[in-house]
């Protein structure tokens, strides 16, 4: 009870973060992050 | 045995910076063929700045994530990545800066090599330091967003301009392994050698200069850091204010009056130099302390 009392705050970000986890996989998101990571990033090389 | 012991707890840190580090890049057939991992474990972000074309990584970078996001033409707002990074931010707060990061890493090893007149901060270190929330939203968020080519597809800026970690990482290993490549090296590539040069020679005299100033995932989760279920308290009871802890902070932080600062790290080194062992963390198992600057 003492643990939920003293990190409010960051169980809340903790609810935060898995539903925008969720709603990012909902949307297609993650799909864009692995789209964008099996490649070669130009840009981060610096030749883009 | 004891004097082990102690060595080993002494260098902790590092140790699990080089595991981390070894783990998440752990493709090492890609350092060898000069090409990068295509699997499936990309969907996940890792909590530091590791570059997502590094030929050994296993994860994706969550800056270079959160641009690429953004950039894309179908959405205005990265939710999965922002996911990940107030998960990491919620739980440890800048301790994924200390702990876990590999661009945090090369620079600790860079501050260890002795150099005359090291110092903590730069001068002019009151504004700097807020750089990098101007970095985060300008070259993170807002010009990804807004500056789009004739199809509306957006740039990851801050990779493209600043990232440093994907030039030694990535650049660097993938350019020496591919010819073609080289062909293809221009002035862009020289700004950001340029740069990481210049960061590199900084570290050797200034403390993280990359985290304290440029880093803008340095910037969001040290936002976590007050509200962190991983935080740092001070037993006011045993606290005489001697000011041990921040003689003994690389960043100089008055830690007996802000442990939660947004600049702090977790690297522990106050709580180590603590006379009056009054420093402990919200994980620690010590009993009857007064918590304060829970939200400072």
């Amino acid at each position: 009870m003492r643990f939920l009392r003293e990190n409010r705050a960051a169980l809340a970000a903790i609810v935060i973060a898995v539903i925008f986890l969720a709603i990012g996989v909902w949307r297609g998101e993650a799909e864009v992050v692995l789209r964008k990571s099996i490649n070669i990033c130009m840009e981060c090389i610096g030749l883009g | 045995m004891g004097k082990h012991l102690r060595w080993l707890k002494r260098h902790a840190r590092t140790w699990v910076q080089l595991c981390f580090t070894a783990l998440s890049n752990g493709y090492a057939a890609g350092f060898v063929k000069g090409n990068i991992y295509k699997g499936r474990l990309k969907f996940i972000c890792l909590p530091g700045l590791n570059c997502y074309s590094c030929p050994g990584a296993l994860g994706s970078c969550p800056i270079g994530s959160f641009q690429s996001v953004l950039a894309s033409r179908n959405y205005h707002f990265a939710f999965y990545v922002a996911g990940f990074l107030i998960f990491f931010g919620a739980v440890l707060g800048r301790l994924a800066c200390g702990w876990l990061c590999p661009f945090g890493l090369v620079q600790d090893l860079l501050y260890k090599i002795p150099f005359p007149k090291k110092r903590k901060l730069l001068p002019g270190d009151r504004w700097l330091k807020y750089l990098k929330y101007v970095i985060l939203v300008g070259f993170v968020i807002v010009l990804p967003l807004t500056v789009l080519d004739i199809v509306g597809q957006g740039q990851p800026w801050f990779c493209k301009l600043i990232c440093p970690s994907g030039t030694l990482f990535a650049g660097i290993p993938l350019i020496a392994a591919n010819p073609p490549l080289q062909a293809a090296l221009g002035w862009l590539f020289t700004w950001k050698a340029a740069l990481l040069a210049a960061l590199i020679i900084l570290s050797l005299w200034v403390y993280r200069p990359f985290c304290r100033y440029l880093c803008p995932l340095g910037a969001i989760y040290g936002l976590f850091n007050p509200i962190a279920l991983y935080r740092f308290r001070v037993d006011q009871t045993k606290c005489t204010g001697c000011g041990q802890c921040q003689r003994s902070c690389k960043f100089n932080i008055p830690v007996h009056e802000r442990p939660n600062s947004p600049d702090c790290i977790r690297c522990g080194d106050c709580r180590r130099a603590c006379p009056h062992g009054a420093i402990c963390h919200t994980f620690s198992r010590r009993q009857g302390e007064t918590p304060t600057g829970a939200a400072s």
